[in-house]
């Protein structure tokens, strides 16, 4: 297939809510990272399908648009499969135990703890953030409250 | 009648549940009002009635506070020692105002500052800004003026006001008090910085950790814009990414690439954003400015400690009784902020470590304690105060793990432009493995093959290990492009050389008191 016949068949399909996100950031400099941000939240993910769409739109390469998704630690393209607990394992967690608290979750399968380096509550800690909603003080009982709520949440 | 009570908004108080404390006290008939968190963080959710500050508060206190019988009252919240002792100027209406309130900001001297520049036209205001010694509060201290003046004198059509607000190390959470707390007060600032170097366009890059102080932000741009056109700013969302906090990686990623460090020179001020000139300036820095226009640069310069001159928010954090936020002129020392102002660990252990200036900066020992807070003192002892976050460590603190995290962190965020940042940190860390495990190692298989005239055949020690970690963090040191891999030795060094009992070696000799 050539260049030209695939970007034919892509302008063909081209998703109606990426459409809206590129128009929304048109006149912006640098759009790369607001357009990619709003897939995100859109989409849960980066789709693959979605990347020659968008390197076009800003005239940029696939690979230039690969390069900038697989660098940040905030774009995914997979999405996810189980909810996720970002726990802050960053120096001053440390020190207020986030490694033990960490350990104690280690073999837990119903969500996803993932590191995440500083929410900046680095006075309150262990802290964790779960979608934007911010959790500090956390010790093994708090934890463990706030899996079993994520979990049944998103078995329901 | 009705009470009014205060409760912050600030991403701590709402972390720590000021939302369910401030629910039950509307629910019981008063009248809530979201203020910005004065920034003692152990008594967050902390309320305000009449003056009089309860906290830590939870549902179940309500009620005993608006009745009287709370023993959790800490009597008027200006006056409690952590505040009194304070020098506040940038954090001056911390805990005071409603931090969208355009009303509450003017009615607090708001503005002053940016109406003064204009008054005095582009170039009495930078000279105020370099008459008042301010210097980068990002970690590097350069000279605020100096950098204005040299953007201000390259010619150009376009020029650009970054905030770096990419604030990743950890202790550090005042570039967002300031964005979630007194929004305006860096809003007023880069107006300033765009008046005196004749720039139209500002942008804020800030952590996608920090969604308050993104909404906070976006939603005083839009209420600001008015008055600051026509300049005008826009929040840009970063994405993960600790590097970015660099300001040529940053300038990458504004322009939607991957967050790789530039070489320098050119340096951002002559070829920035989009090759244009840029000023890039800190949060605290830039919301230092509307102090130092509104007062004037002589008065800002009047406090401070040598050549590190006016106010330093410092944040205590980790493993500490009272952390929070304490802005005091520079020459405070770091056994005064950890041990009197700190109050020590949380734990009641004793203080063994102190960790200045986040994931690059080193680990210091209750022997350092007489040590002045300033930029000249803190590299005189191989240290750096960097954006003045303290993290404090109990004595159960394993700091060989420490040295390993902080090269594996390292490893994690490298930008990946330069080779003793990216190899070297992974390096790092197999070393630091082998040194915890006492393991050493023997001659791999191409270091045994023939032709490897060079390479070492015989077994290395644990001393070997060590003096090759010596090695490579002086090639990092001096051989990276950034202060990433350049300064992640700082950590590893530093809890070698206090600390070589962690490590294996025999314990150091405590050192004479100075």
């Amino acid at each position: 297939m050539t260049n030209e016949t695939l970007d034919r068949t892509a302008r063909a399909v081209i998703d109606p809510e990426l459409a809206r996100i590129l128009a929304a950031h048109a006149a912006r400099e640098g759009a790369l990272l607001p357009i990619l941000h709003d897939i995100q939240a859109s989409f849960g993910h980066v789709p693959e399908r979605l990347i020659a769409d968008i390197a076009r739109a800003l005239n940029l390469s696939r690979a230039e648009v690969h390069g900038v998704i697989s660098f940040y630690h905030d774009f995914h393209v997979e999405p996810a499969t189980l909810p996720v607990i970002r726990l802050c394992r960053a120096e001053s967690c440390q020190a207020r135990g986030v490694d033990a608290l960490a350990a104690a979750f280690a073999g837990e399968t119903r969500v996803r703890i993932e590191p995440i380096y500083c929410l900046g509550l680095c006075s309150v800690g262990p802290n964790a953030m779960i979608g934007t909603t911010l959790h500090a003080r956390l010790d093994q009982a708090r934890l463990a409250a706030l899996v079993d709520t994520v979990a049944v949440e998103c078995a329901a | 009648m009705t009470r009014t009570v205060r409760i912050s908004d600030d991403a701590l108080a709402l972390a720590c549940g000021a939302d369910a404390v401030a629910a039950a006290f509307a629910a019981a008939g008063c009248h809530v009002e979201r203020v910005s968190s004065w920034g003692m963080h152990w008594l967050e959710p902390l309320a305000e009635i009449d003056g009089q500050g309860f906290g830590p508060l939870s549902v179940g206190d309500v009620a005993p506070v608006l009745d009287g019988t709370s023993a959790l009252g800490i009597g008027a919240i200006a006056d409690h020692p952590f505040i009194a002792r304070q020098e506040r100027l940038t954090f001056a209406r911390a805990g005071k105002t409603r931090p969208l309130s355009l009303d509450d900001y003017a009615a607090t001297a708001g503005w002053a500052g940016l109406f003064r520049a204009r008054e005095l036209g582009a170039e009495a205001t930078i000279a105020e800004v370099t008459a008042s010694g301010l210097r980068g509060r990002g970690g590097a201290g350069f000279p605020a003026g100096i950098k204005w003046t040299t953007v201000a004198k390259t010619v150009s059509a376009q020029k650009y006001i970054v905030c770096n607000a990419d604030e990743g190390d950890s202790a550090t959470f005042a570039d967002r008090m300031v964005m979630e707390g007194d929004p305006f007060l860096l809003i007023e600032g880069m107006a300033i910085a765009a008046h005196a170097v004749g720039a139209d366009t500002g942008y804020v890059y800030i952590r996608s950790e920090y969604p308050h102080a993104i909404a906070k932000m976006r939603a005083a741009v839009d209420l600001a814009a008015g008055i600051i056109a026509p300049f005008r700013i826009e929040i840009r969302v970063g994405a993960g990414s600790y590097v970015c906090g660099e300001e040529t990686s940053l300038l990458n990623s504004l322009e939607g690439k991957r967050g790789e460090v530039r070489a320098k020179p050119p340096l951002p001020a002559i070829e920035g954003l989009f090759g244009k000139p840029t000023v890039v300036n800190n949060v605290l820095t830039l919301a230092a400015v509307p102090w130092i226009m509104a007062q004037g640069g002589a008065a800002y310069a009047a406090v401070g400690f040598g050549r590190s001159r006016g106010t330093m928010p410092i944040q205590i954090a980790g493993n500490v009784r009272h952390g929070g936020l304490f802005e005091a002129g520079f020459g405070i020392t770091l056994g005064e902020l950890v041990m009197d102002i700190g109050g020590g660990t949380a734990s009641g252990r004793p203080v063994m470590a102190v960790q200045v200036g986040g994931p690059l900066g080193a680990y210091h020992t209750p022997a350092d304690f007489g040590l002045p807070f300033d930029y000249e003192s803190f590299a005189a002892a191989d240290g750096l105060i960097g954006h003045a976050g303290i993290s404090v460590f109990d004595d159960t603190a394993d700091m060989s793990a420490q040295a390993r995290f902080a090269m594996q962190f390292c490893a994690i965020e490298s930008c990946g432009k330069c080779t003793p940042c990216r190899i070297g940190s992974t390096r790092g860390v197999e070393v630091i493995d082998r040194i915890r495990a006492r393991s050493g190692r023997g001659a791999d298989a191409v270091e045994l093959l023939p032709q490897m005239h060079n390479a070492r055949k015989a077994p290395r020690s644990l001393t070997d290990d060590i003096a090759l970690l010596e090695d490579l963090c002086e090639t990092m040191k001096f051989g990276s492009l950034c202060a990433m891999g350049g300064f992640t030795p700082y950590p590893v060094l530093s809890a070698l050389r206090h600390f070589p009992d962690h490590f294996g070696l025999p314990a150091a000799v405590p050192e004479a008191a100075e």
